[in-house]
């Protein structure tokens, strides 16, 4: 009977340390924002709040929230209430969530889905029952061909990310030879593709890297055989870090530029903050503390963090949707029309959609971001063109 | 397929692919261990392993040494990478007596059939992976560089660093280790004999439980060991990094003979090179499907593995 | 706390002698009672959308489509169970021929796939079983030659080419993935509006409202789960068995067990891919994103914990893993926890499974006075 005891113990304690740990780094899990006078109109938020990609899902999730909290203190007699749907990331956990999402016809807009791969199969659903969607995070260019409705963009695509990239490749690092790596994921192959084509001629060599890679012998050896002096990274930081580190300690000095998948603090920490030094980081993001107003102290007193990716414009997303219902457009039908006509200062950028709900090109804003001194600092914003 | 670009760097990619196979096969050596004395594919492996990634960047962490701290001397390097094998192997030894307390020891009393073992550890490994989600937040954490690497020789155009010379040569120095005290002691005999039949070795007085408790610790300290090696060499770690890991270990194992410490170890430098020349003739991201074909194509020549099973015949 | 714990086995025991009490008091029952029960019970099922039942019903998401992804997880446990269950073969890598079918259907039915010649559904997903019947005895004709673990880990290595594959291949469009896969067609007659949450003239197969899909699963399910119940009772179920109890004493006594293994992979994978097929026409999109290995060592690990060898315990199993994470959405993080707790407590408890085969149990309980000396 013993051992059942120790079995017994063990899973309890497992599970205390889990549930302790999760606590305790988990203070606001509050989901609905709604105080009284609620007139029972409700936006949603749509992505990843837990699984590997949560923490973007929680930047957008808490700019959204502030948006509805300033609105509600504003408007006390007519609250509206953030819905919060956690996908997971998962295409496969979408649709049931945006069935559901659907069926309550309180819910006019949504902010998100967060990423590409959930919203190729939410979107679809979503739009067919005339919800209003404004992603303030996935970037995929092809979201927006696919005659979707009610689909808007609240930020560039990768089609502007993936050209800016080039070009500072070619202007400021003065590249002759750009080596190009993807992670096959839709993002980061589709940002390499567009590098790739920018570049052209300058391109000497390609690879993919695979999820949860650790070991870049092969490619980092392909990268100085052909002496590539400017290499692009389209992926996340997962494998970015350990790839940046890889790659110096091979004694190549190739200079380093990735996508907004990368431009988290933990390239930094993982790579050495030496290894590190002078990546270049693209993002159709503005720098929070670059952001209009009182956004990023407001954020800062409500979350206790800084803004981070995303966050702005997720809190530009959430109050298009919210002047629209202010202005009368209750209905998901009106609030489209609304959102399409929208035409307004954010705090990221001017906000004006284009017919098949991208962002106007004269708004689309893309930054780069540079590793100085172990952090992650704005650059400066790239000239398109 | 890129012939000319393999042919120009065969040496580098060879010594590469060494490096990364000496931590396979340090990790190879708690499945093949498991495997040899129980017959059972101890799947929570893989988060023994994990547990002590952490543990390295905890300690580290603790000892003032941070992320951003410039890379100590020699002394200091030595002097680091000792305190983190000691707290990664005994961090991961006692993940491995945990798991074996948890999840195998009721089990084995009712003679369950293999499959629920294996349900069982699968278990387990969830549990230990989430649990360190939740408390990391699930976000990759940074680890401090500890080498300037630098190039030590060059051999024949490759070169070698003193990375790759701390990995692979303290790498073998614990296989060297673990070969002698399973050959050379009395608890290794004791390792032997219950390998090779439980129930004569039980009536000739070794006791088993303590020979299984062992070698779940001893898997669990090499898995440990390895763990400091991939934080030097890697740099980053996530709660779910044992997995991918914790398959290609397994495959070095069945590759050299699972049961068959000497097999892990060659399996885990061959795997380790195959994927690396794989990855440069057919492009990175078909590294796994070519280590698990040669896999299907060593065991369809040689069931067992290239040396062979058996944990109690490995002297022989 | 011992004494807590053998209460908890006590109390198990007790709803063990139940169950089978309740098994004998069924099989003593008349036929046309039998077959009452049976059919009120699959009324039940299919009407599940229309009852707005409380407790069951998932909140936070949408209950058709949770109905339908159970219905489709228990196709894949009933072919699984073939597989492990009846021919006692480990298969780790099963997700590889729910991929294969379903990218079957994607690839010949969807206008976006690179490959131009199109065909409807209906003539998709019999092209897609019968692809994966062939993938099933590609894999099993070199490898089923090797023993239990080696077995494991090949398959494994199986079901990691293929995601491989899917995500770098430009037929499978890689990880953009293929949208539109084609679903089957027809309109809601106006004979169906009484049931409450169709409308007539509506898709029948439409991605918004799922009960059609739902359905269709189900009535899949039900004619496999029969028709692998008359295998079970035929020669080559018999076969399976004898090969699962002792592979060597079954060759001596005169059963091609090469053949009988290769078999089963291919039924198995048969269902896998129809599985994957049906979960992905009602997706309408596809890439490699769902098809990592660990959703197929959840699989197995449904089996096993649902009761390996009886379809009713893995059907069981496969609803609880498809279920229980859409029912309590709002533990968000904690789900998977919860579930590796609950695989290591089950199989300390009950190891034969929640609904045990009967043989599986009876074996169990011999392994269990078999055990060795020094314990």
């Amino acid at each position: 009977m013993r051992q059942t005891l120790v079995r017994v113990v063990g899973g309890v304690v497992m599970s205390a340390l889990a549930f302790g740990g999760a606590t305790a780094c988990k203070s606001d899990s509050g989901s609905d924002s709604a105080a009284g006078g609620d007139c029972g109109y409700k936006i949603a938020f749509f992505g990843a709040l837990s699984g590997g990609n949560a923490q973007l899902g929680i930047n957008i999730r808490d700019g959204a929230k502030l948006a509805v909290d300033q609105y509600n203190e504003k408007n006390k007699d007519c609250a509206v209430t953030l819905v919060e749907k956690d996908s997971a990331g998962s295409p496969d956990q979408a649709p049931p969530l945006a069935q559901s999402l659907i069926q309550d016809t309180k819910i006019l807009g949504v902010v998100g889905p967060a990423f590409s791969g959930e919203s190729k199969v939410a979107d679809p659903i979503l739009s067919e029952a005339g919800v209003v969607i404004i992603t303030p995070s996935a970037t995929n260019p092809a979201l927006a061909t696919n005659g979707w409705k009610t689909f808007h963009r609240g930020l560039g695509n990768d089609a502007s990310q993936g050209p800016a990239a080039a070009a500072y490749i070619k202007n400021e690092f003065k590249a002759t030879k750009a080596f190009v790596i993807d992670d096959a994921s839709e993002y980061g192959k589709g940002l390499s593709d567009q590098v790739k084509s920018t570049l052209g001629s300058l391109v000497v060599g390609s690879a993919v890297v695979k999820e949860q890679q650790t070991d870049f012998s092969a490619v980092v050896q392909q990268i100085k055989s052909v002496q590539a002096d400017a290499v692009f990274f389209g992926g996340y930081v997962r494998e970015a870090a350990p790839f940046l580190k890889q790659l110096r300690e091979s004694g190549s000095q190739a200079k380093f530029i990735a996508g907004d998948g990368v431009k988290e603090e933990v390239l930094v920490t993982g790579a050495g903050a030496a290894n590190a030094e002078g990546a270049i980081l693209t993002c159709p993001c503005m720098p929070g503390e670059k952001a209009k107003g009182t956004f990023a102290a407001d954020y800062q007193k409500a979350t206790g963090r800084a803004p981070n990716t995303y966050s702005a414009e997720s809190f530009d997303a959430a109050n298009i949707l919210l002047n629209g219902i202010k202005a009368g457009n209750t209905t998901r039908e009106k609030l489209n029309d609304f959102v399409n006509k929208y035409e307004g200062e954010g705090v990221t950028t001017n906000f004006k959609f284009q017919p098949n709900g991208e962002l106007d090109p004269k708004s689309v804003q893309i930054w780069a971001y540079k590793v100085q001194g172990g952090k992650i600092v704005a650059d400066k914003e790239i000239e398109q063109g | 397929m890129n012939f000319s670009f393999v042919g120009d760097n065969f040496l580098s990619l060879t010594v590469t692919g060494l490096t990364q196979g000496a931590i396979y096969a340090l990790v190879a050596l708690g499945y093949t261990l498991v495997y040899g004395v129980l017959r059972l594919i101890n799947f929570a492996h893989s988060e023994v392993f994990m547990v002590g990634t952490f543990t390295t960047a905890v300690v580290w962490t603790a000892l003032g040494y941070g992320v951003n701290d410039p890379a100590p001397g020699a002394l200091g390097v030595v002097l680091l990478v000792v305190v983190a094998m000691l707290a990664a192997g005994a961090a991961s030894g006692a993940t491995g007596l945990v798991v074996e307390r948890v999840a195998y020891r009721t089990l084995r009393k009712r003679n369950a059939p293999s499959l629920i073992f294996l349900i069982s550890a699968i278990g387990a490994s969830v549990a230990l992976f989430e649990t360190m989600g939740a408390l990391t937040d699930r976000q990759p954490r940074g680890i401090p560089v500890l080498l300037k690497v630098k190039e030590v020789f060059s051999l024949f155009g490759a070169s070698v660093t003193n990375l790759q010379i701390v990995i692979i040569v303290s790498a073998l120095a614990m296989m060297v280790l673990l070969d002698l005290f399973i050959n050379k002691t009395r608890l290794g005999r004791g390792v032997r004999a219950v390998a090779q039949n439980p129930d004569v070795a039980a009536l000739m007085g070794v006791n088993k439980d303590r020979v299984i408790m062992l070698i779940f610790v001893i898997g669990g300290i090499m898995a440990g060991f390895a763990s400091v090696l991939y934080d030097i060499k890697v740099g980053t770690t996530t709660y779910t990094v044992g997995f991918l890991i914790g398959i290609k270990a397994f495959t070095a194992a069945v590759l050299g003979g699972i049961g068959n410490l000497r097999g892990a170890l060659l399996g885990g430098l061959l795997l380790g090179v195959v994927e690396n020349l794989g990855a440069g003739l057919f492009g990175n991201e078909w590294m796994d499907v070519v280590a698990f074909i040669v896999l299907v194509v060593v065991l369809l020549f040689r069931p067992n593995g290239l040396l062979g099973e058996s944990l109690g015949r490995a002297r022989a | 706390m011992n004494a807590v714990i053998s209460k908890v086995r006590q109390a198990d025991e007790g709803r063990v002698r139940a169950v089978t009490g309740l098994r004998s008091r069924w099989s003593n029952l008349p036929k046309p009672w039998r077959f009452a029960v049976v059919a009120a019970f699959v009324i039940l099922l299919y009407s599940l959308p229309g009852l707005e039942l409380p407790i069951i019903s998932t909140p936070d998401t949408d209950f058709n489509s949770v109905l339908f992804l159970c219905a489709v997880y228990v196709l894949v446990a009933v072919g699984l169970n073939v597989v492990i269950g009846l021919a006692g073969l480990l298969d780790l890598g099963y997700i590889g021929f729910y991929a294969v079918g379903a990218y079957t259907v994607a690839i010949l039915g969807s206008p976006n796939s690179p490959v131009v010649q199109k065909f409807p559904w209906i003539v998709c997903v019999p092209i897609a079983i019968a692809f994966t019947m062939v993938s099933g005895v590609i894999l099993g004709w070199p490898t089923l030659r090797l023993r239990g673990d080696y077995l494991a880990i090949v398959t494994l290595g199986f079901g990691e080419i293929i995601r491989v594959f899917a995500l770098n291949s430009t037929i499978t469009n890689g990880n953009r993935g293929i949208s539109a896969v084609p679903s089957p067609g027809g309109d809601w007659p106006s004979w169906m509006s009484w049931f409450p949450g169709i409308d007539a003239g509506t898709k029948i197969f439409s991605i918004t409202n799922v009960i059609g899909f739902y359905w269709l699963a189900l009535t899949i399910v039900i004619i496999c789960m029969l028709g692998v119940r008359r295998l079970e009772n035929s020669r080559v179920g018999r076969s399976w068995l004898a090969i699962r109890e002792d592979e060597d004493a079954a060759e001596i006594m005169g059963v091609p067990t090469f053949k009988y293994k290769l078999w089963a992979f291919a039924i198995g994978a048969a269902l896998g891919g129809l599985s994957g097929a049906l979960f992905f026409s009602k997706q309408t999109f596809i890439n490699s994103q769902s098809f990592d290995l660990f959703t197929s060592i959840l699989w197995v690990a449904a089996v096993v914990i649902g009761g390996a060898g009886n379809q009713l315990g893995v059907a069981l199993g496969a609803v609880l893993l498809a279920y229980l994470p859409e029912r309590f959405r709002e533990f968000a993080d904690y789900r998977l926890l919860a579930f590796g707790i609950a695989l290591i407590v089950m199989t300390s408890f009950r190891p034969q499974g929640l609904i045990p085969s009967n043989r599986r149990s009876s074996e169990l309980k011999d392994r269990a006075k078999e055990v060795t000396v020094g314990e």
